[in-house]
């Protein structure tokens, strides 16, 4: 999938890994990236129960991982995700279109703490008749609130399988089905994601001190 | 083609494919490539309906668009390259 990912085009790609996979493991997977000629991006997603979970699988995760995503299957959930600043993608269910939680007082605590919405197009691809209907539908909804908020989008393929992946064009393609405009389909898959990753990146950073701060040298002189 | 035009029927209705123009202009078994004319104000309806393609004739496919071209001149070029 790594090889393909980079015949299709791409040149940063977040993997999700599970928080009990060995460095060596990772590692091996950066390699295959490198040899791909791609970026590896480490990527956690979690499905916490209750929000007291979160918090302790932030605390936890939070320095581990470049980019933290969180699936909000209830409300309470999704509420404290959007209002935490170490969380970077809020993720909903497809299939379960009432627990689509990104409403505007969603949209307002997420565009606070700086955390995107998540947008998987696999669902758009393998849903067929009403279900894919109603969730162009919700996805329309929750695309116009994001943008009225200034909540960043982000389009990813959400895919496990080779045959389901899609160029990056075409993904904006797609994006055009919940009325996305080319130009923002096209900043939520290039422009959003890469934003995301510097940002965390400079934050993982041991010389990170705050946004704008960081360690120049350390010493006596100093 | 038929697996074509059923998306894009799908996808924007009956409405929305007769606006697309589409055509097939040519089809390589060998080298596994179609070359289709559309109207240029379809593009994106289009990349979108050849992305959902998943499967033809029950078989599992994926569809990638590999250049796009105001003449067959031009795209035939590319092809080439």
């Amino acid at each position: 999938m790594i090889r393909k990912a980079a015949n299709l085009g791409y040149r940063l790609i977040a993997i999700p890994i599970h928080w009990t996979l060995t460095e060596d493991k990772v590692r091996w997977l950066q390699d295959l990236c490198r040899e791909s000629g791609i970026d590896f991006v480490s990527r956690i997603d979690l499905k916490p129960k209750t929000s007291r979970e979160l918090i302790t699988s932030l605390r936890k995760l939070r320095r581990r991982f470049e980019i933290i995503a969180v699936l909000c299957e209830t409300k309470q959930v999704a509420r404290q995700a959007a209002k935490d600043r170490r969380v970077d993608l809020l993720n909903f269910p497809s299939s379960h279109f009432r627990r689509r939680f990104f409403d505007k007082a969603e949209a307002e605590l997420a565009s606070d703490s700086l955390a995107a919405f998540e947008i998987d197009i696999k669902p758009l691809i393998t849903l067929k008749g009403a279900t894919r209907i109603r969730l162009m539908s919700n996805l329309r909804k929750e695309a116009m609130i994001a943008q009225k908020f200034h909540v960043p989008i982000i389009i990813s393929s959400g895919v496990s399988d080779e045959l389901l992946m899609r160029k990056p064009r075409e993904l904006a393609a797609l994006a055009s089905l919940f009325d996305l405009k080319e130009e923002l389909a096209i900043d939520s898959i290039s422009k959003n994601p890469l934003a995301l990753v510097k940002r965390n990146r400079e934050k993982l950073n041991p010389r990170f001190i705050a946004p704008g701060i960081r360690v120049i040298r350390r010493g006596k002189d100093c | 083609m038929n697996a074509l035009w059923n998306t894009l029927l799908k996808l924007y209705g009956e409405y929305g494919a007769s606006k697309t123009g589409l055509t097939l202009i040519d089809y390589n078994v060998e080298k596994q490539f179609a070359i289709i004319r559309i109207v240029h104000t379809a593009i994106e309806n289009i990349r979108a309906a050849i992305a959902s393609i998943t499967e033809i004739a029950e078989k599992r496919v994926a569809i990638h668009v590999l250049h796009v071209s105001g003449t067959i001149k031009a795209l035939y070029k590319k092809l080439k390259q």
